[in-house]
């Protein structure tokens, strides 16, 4: 079978697909397009950011995202539209954002620059993420000698750009006559199924097949961990698997839908959870990486499920023999185990709306504000009527092995009168739900009391105070 | 100025674009790892030493040499030469012999047919250990009085003394972690195998010469069979000044004995793991002084943890000391410095050299001394200023440009420092969660390499017959715009438009034995060195030019509209046309040697620097007091580049550098476990800024003087002394944090970095001081 994907407006077709033969080597040892640089190899400076198109739901305009390439596997490309940092300049020519940012200083030594155009371009024609500011588009891409501003300001010069798009929309058109579904190379086998049953049929015939969504975790097994993995299934592409449901009382995502594609409507559900989803990895990750996906894996940090949880999420399972649903809490069984049998799959989550009246508060911890892992990420969801707490969800990330409620901080506000004493007494609650870990995020005793702390930042900006580092300017003397 | 500059014109100077902006943004700027490869090219992967100290008691290397793709395995015995590839000292090994130093040492290097077969095949090598005890950190190779060389002492007076009399007395201690680069290129070497045994290397390096010694020392030949060449690197910040020896190498052992094209590019991690960092220092100072915060003993304790190996760590710690006293005159002093041999990497050079921990150090008991007197940190450091009467340094360097005083004093007056301090503290006063803190702290940094036979540069300037003009230098390009500042230098000498000018590849077989474009002296060296071998062709084709049209030399001028001689004008191209016909030699070498210093390394006593560049930060930040999570709200820079080179490529430094002073001071954090594994070896774990961390406002503003010394254009170096504008951001934060209990007449007892539990835990520290 052939992989087939538009590269300025011709197709490039590669036979005999190394399943997990990335495009950035793709890009730079076959194909000569070395402008597209390895920095980091998993996902975490965008040095290796391209452009990925596909059909927008209507049909009728090109959906472009950014992507990190160092990460993405050749048959993820299939159908797809590639631009590269080749792409954009026209006869020789600079396109308009290159030509700032060549002009205003945006580039010392040169070598993440093209991720940065890559980043900055998908910005200004409106790729997913486009409506962010300049600074949150960029979250994912590092540089170590700019110090940044003349690259954020090039961002806002160059805010908009026209990109006519007609001839990748009719090649992707052509294109999507000719999926490629499956291969083998070397005796690995790899499935493209684009619907549920198809992927529910593979995984009952051959369990021992590893789920790829996004890549953004399996990635790195493949360009750190040197793993090669006999059979894999590509899940992005399955359309039924990317619906987003919205409705008065509840949001329901299929299991691949790319956190990008999701952050407004998590967005429209809380604030802080619009704002936990923000600081996700970056952009590029965000527009790969899946909330079925990060589920699925199991992190005891998964940035996604603490908040999710105490929001009173439920996770339907699927497989040929049907489906599970069940608690999200109860889908992380301990460390490195899940609630999942091997011809399972992830198929959605169902995220409750909050009511009016619920306090919900969502904080994550990290060295660094963007694109970072949290050492601790706390969610709450109390329900106050009459000054006096009726109901409590509480779960963190990075506490335990797994993303976990807290129980008896839980039942320590649970009845009780939503005051300072009663907030008091539950955090100190906590302490008795976790024993967390010391390990290169934070020691244990970082992770005890900030945790508690997090409650305590709960009530005080439920009390209205000031407690909103970003909303502080600098004084003006 | 004419008259002090005979030679050269001081020049108001185009904010130029880098030379190669518009081919970096296009993805059409070439590295190392971007040239084609043939087809039998080789790839590398090292096999690396799993323990921090170990005896080696077998090596099996079966499995590897096994592994489809694999075409060579090689260990120390196939060296032919020196296995070193230090800078001084002779104790880095390219492959280990008998025994391991420190984690992720090579042990054995794998040559395959593709880069993956090299990486996998490099983990199946059994190795059998006999472990030894391992000093991991500064506090156990103290005990063990384990040390790279001898501690090392800077005294003026008699500090005990003045201690003693002092007013107040005060100690204290703190620790800051180390750095890693994080180049965006990582270490990258092609080399290619010539005829007669030559060597051709293609190398991300700021040091190409020591890498063409090391090379041609490592496979037994002279130099002259070793070519070494650079055009540009992808960053380095001091990372690729030794350390890229070990990848080029390699990567020259693989193609002696292959001889084959071998290509090492570093996975990141391994090259966090595998390369050397900034030091980390453990800092303890004893101060005393009078009521108004003027500093009248010191006594400072430097330790650092230089890792395996030597390195450059002599002259990092020595630089430590220089700048232990930043802006401020120290009248008895007595700097101790002990240098640690630790079992892990071998720290090595990063932007500052040594210097932010020394500066650090100083500021730190500024801010010490302020709090214990509860006075603004700002008075102290102004009480303390070097001046007239009181203006020879710790190490007897008498300061001839002390510009810091006007410096700090308009700062503080247009960042409007007086009153936002008062506005922070009334902010503080009514926001119980939420702190800020705000600070100004000066930068003093000498300029020049403290080892004084660096200072020295060639050029190799060739003018063609039509007039296009090639440059060459010792220095090499890592993004700091050092090929256009030389390009601009070569341009103004011929006033022709920089777009004459083709600058190439830095490269040993053009110029050679040239020093590490290093210590912030890119420009100052090989912008001097150019202009030398320019000015010599000028003088050649003036005295053609005076022969050929019958007028006397100085009625020939090279102007933008072209070269007129007497009366008449004609295009440089054609005058140089002509030259060429009238058997003109039109290339010539250039060389600089920097007057004037001389350093006494055994008496710690000289004129180590030619002279200092100044700057002053003003940063204002929050912290949140739950969590310890903070942002930097504000930062105004006022810094001296002398009468720039360029102001755009000078601006791009000074913000940049003082980003990655941040990184350093905030969420950069290294940590290692117990068996002095490093833990934080990718962007996943390791955590440079991003965008957002930028403060939303900044502002930087180039102080209007020049330099006292005849610099080129009396320009003065401008890569380091940025980054140490960052110190104003650990200040501010050590404020914020002191406002959680502002009665408190301590400086809270931070570490740096500042990550969120550092400043939670000294939030705790200063409510129970």
């Amino acid at each position: 079978m052939t992989v087939r994907f538009l590269l300025d407006g011709e197709v490039v077709a590669i036979d005999a697909v190394d399943p997990t033969a990335t495009l950035l080597d793709h890009l730079r040892t076959r194909m000569r397009r070395t402008g597209t640089k390895e920095g980091c190899a998993e996902g975490d400076c965008g040095a290796c950011t391209v452009l990925l198109g596909e059909m927008d739901a209507g049909g009728r305009a090109v959906a472009w995202r950014s992507v990190n390439a160092c990460i993405l596997f050749l048959p993820m490309l299939d159908g797809k539209a590639l631009l590269t940092v080749e792409s954009l300049a026209r006869d020789g020519a600079l396109n308009p954002l290159q030509a700032c940012m060549a002009a205003n200083g945006s580039s010392q030594c040169g070598f993440c620059t093209p991720g940065f155009v890559m980043s900055l371009y998908g910005r200004s024609i409106g790729a997913s993420g486009h409506e962010l500011p300049v600074a949150d588009v960029l979250a994912g891409n590092l540089c170590r000698c700019t110090g940044y501003g003349p690259i954020l300001a090039a961002g806002e010069t160059c805010a908009t750009l026209r990109r006519d798009d007609e001839a990748t929309l009719e090649g992707l058109r052509q294109l999507a006559r000719t999926p490629c579904t499956s291969g083998i190379h070397e005796g690995r086998t790899w499935y493209a199924p684009r619907t549920a049953d198809e992927l529910a049929e593979i995984l009952a015939a051959n369990p021992d097949t590893h789920m790829v969504a996004g890549a953004t975790d399996v990635g790195l097994w493949v360009t750190k961990g040197l793993q090669t993995m006999e059979k894999l299934v590509f899940v992005g592409d399955i359309a039924e698997l990317r619906g987003i449901d919205e409705t008065p009382d509840a949001l329901r995502i299929g299991a691949a839908v790319r956190y990008a594609d999701v952050h407004a409507a998590f967005a429209r559900l809380h604030p802080d959870l619009g704002e936990l989803t923000r600081r996700i990895g970056g952009l590029q990750v965000r527009n790969a990486g899946t909330v079925g996906g990060n589920i699925a894996n199991g992190s005891p940090i998964g940035d996604g499920p603490p908040a999710l949880i105490a929001l009173g999420a439920e996770l339907t399972l699927r497989s040929t023999a049907g489906r599970r649903t069940m608690p999200l809490e109860d889908y992380f069984l301990g460390y490195g185990q899940q609630d999942r049998r091997p011809w399972e799959f992830v198929e959605s989550i169902r995220v409750p709306r909050p009511g009016p009246g619920d306090i919900v508060h969502i904080s994550k911890l990290s060295r660094r504000f963007d694109s970072d892992i949290s050492a601790v990420c706390g969610a709450f969801a109390l329900k106050v009527k009459d000054g006096r707490i009726v109901a409590a969800r509480i779960a963190f990330g990075g506490m335990a092995a797994t993303p976990r409620r807290a129980s008896a901080c839980e039942a320590a506000l649970t009845g009780n009168a939503f005051t300072f004493e009663t907030i008091e007494r539950a955090a100190q609650a906590l302490a008795g739900d976790y024993a967390p870990l010391t390990d290169v995020r934070g020691s244990a005793a970082y992770r005890t009391e900030a945790a508690a702390n997090l409650l305590r930042r709960l009530w005080h900006r439920a009390r209205g105070g000031q407690a909103d580092l970003f909303a502080l300017e600098a004084s003006h003397g | 100025m004419a008259e002090r500059d005979p030679v050269w014109p001081v020049l108001v100077k185009p904010a130029l674009p880098h030379d190669s902006a518009h081919l970096h943004v296009a993805g059409a700027a070439h590295y190392a790892d971007d040239m084609p490869e043939p087809a039998d090219m080789l790839h590398l992967a090292f096999g690396q030493s799993s323990e921090a100290h170990a005896d080696i008691l077998a090596i099996d290397l079966d499995a590897v040499r096994a592994f489809p793709g694999v075409v060579a395995v090689l260990t120390a015995a196939d060296i032919p030469g020196t296995n070193d590839v230090s800078p001084v000292a002779g104790d880095d090994r390219l492959l280990a012999e008998g025994q391991v130093i420190h984690v992720g040492q090579p042990v054995f290097l794998v040559a395959a047919t593709s880069r993956q077969a090299a990486r996998q095949a490099a983990r199946l090598g059994r190795i059998d250990y006999a472990p030894r005890p391992a000093l991991l950190t500064i506090e156990a190779a103290r005990e063990a009085g384990s040390l790279i060389e001898p501690t090392q002492r800077m005294a003026r007076g008699d500090a005990a003394a003045a201690l003693a009399a002092a007013p107040h007395r005060l100690p204290g201690s703190f620790d800051m972690g180390g750095q890693d680069h994080f180049y965006l290129e990582g270490q990258v070497s092609v080399a290619t195998p010539l005829e007669d045994g030559q060597i051709h290397l293609l190398c991300s390096t700021q040091h190409p010469s020591e890498v063409q010694h090391l090379v041609a020392h490592m496979l037994g030949r002279s130099s002259a069979d070793v070519t070494v060449e650079v055009r540009r690197m992808g960053g380095a910040f001091g990372g690729k000044e030794t350390q890229a020896a070990l990848f080029a190498a390699a990567a020259a052992l693989v193609a002696h004995h292959s001889g084959r094209p071998a290509k090492f590019r570093c996975d990141r991690d391994d090259d966090m793991v595998m390369t050397g960092k900034r030091h980390a220092f453990h800092i303890a100072y004893d101060a005393g002084f009078d009521d108004d915060g003027h500093v009248l003993g010191l006594q400072l304790r430097l330790a650092s943890r230089c890792g395996a190996t030597v390195d450059l760590s002599p002259a990092i710690n020595d630089r430590a000391m220089f700048h232990s006293d930043n802006c401020y005159w120290l009248p008895d002093v007595e700097i101790v410095s002990e240098r640690l041999k630790t079992n892990t990497v071998s720290d090595t050079a990063f932007r500052g050299f040594g210097g932010p921990q020394g500066m650090i150090a100083i500021e730190r008991v500024m801010d010490a001394v302020a709090a214990h007197l509860g006075i603004d940190p700002i008075t102290v450091r102004t009480a303390n200023l070097y001046g007239p009467g009181r203006d020879v340094t710790p190490y007897g360097m008498t300061i001839t440009d002390n510009i810091a005083p006007q410096m700090i004093a308009r700062l503080r007056s247009e960042a409007r420092y007086d009153a936002r301090s008062a506005q922070i503290d009334a902010f503080n006063a009514s926001s119980p969660i939420l702190k800020k803190g705000i600070a100004l702290t000066p930068v003093k940094f000498g300029i020049s390499f403290t080892t004084t036979h660096l200072n020295q540069a060639g050029a190799l300037v060739l003018v063609y017959a039509d007039g296009s003009i090639q440059i060459n230098h010792g220095g090499t390009e890592m993004g700091q715009g050092l090929y256009i500042k030389v390009a601009q230098v070569v341009a103004d000498v011929f006033q022709v438009p920089v777009t004459q000018v083709r600058i190439t590849a830095t490269r040993t077989d053009k110029v050679p034995n040239t020093s590490a474009t290093a210590a912030s002296s890119g420009a100052d060296l090989n912008g001097m060195a150019a202009c030398q071998g320019a000015m010599a062709i000028r003088d050649r084709l003036t005295a053609f030019a005076a022969r050929s049209f019958g007028c006397a030399e100085d009625e020939v001028h090279f102007t933008p509209e072209g070269v007129t001689v007497g009366q008449q004008r004609l295009g440089f191209g054609e005058l140089c046309r002509k030259a060429h016909l009238a058997r003109v030699p039109l290339s010539s070498t250039g060389f600089y040697a920097t007057p004037d210093i001389a350093y006494d390394r055994d008496t710690h006593q000289g004129r180590p620097f030619y002279y200092f560049a100044y700057g002053a930060a003003v940063c204002e930040v929050a912290i949140d007091t739950l969590t310890g999570e903070h942002r930097v709200l504000a930062v105004d820079i006022l810094h001296d580049v002398g009468r720039s080179l360029n102001p755009a490529i000078d601006i791009g430094q000074i913000e940049g550098g003082f980003i990655q002073g941040q990184g350093w001071l905030t969420t950069e954090e290294l940590v290692f476990d117990d068996k002095g594994r490093l833990l934080t070896h990718s962007p996943a774990t390791y955590k440079i800024p991003t965008a957002s961390d930028r403060p939303r406002q900044f502002t930087i503003s180039l102080w209007d003087g020049e330099n006292v010394e005849p610099t080129i254009n009396r320009s003065k170096a401008v890569g380091e002394p940025p980054f140490m504008l960052a110190i104003s951001v650990f200040s501010a934060l050590s404020r914020a944090i002191a406002a959680t209990a502002p009665d408190i007449r301590s400086l809270p007892p931070l570490d740096a970095p500042a990550t969120p539990e550092k400043i939670l835990r000294a939030i705790a520290g200063h409510r129970a001081a």
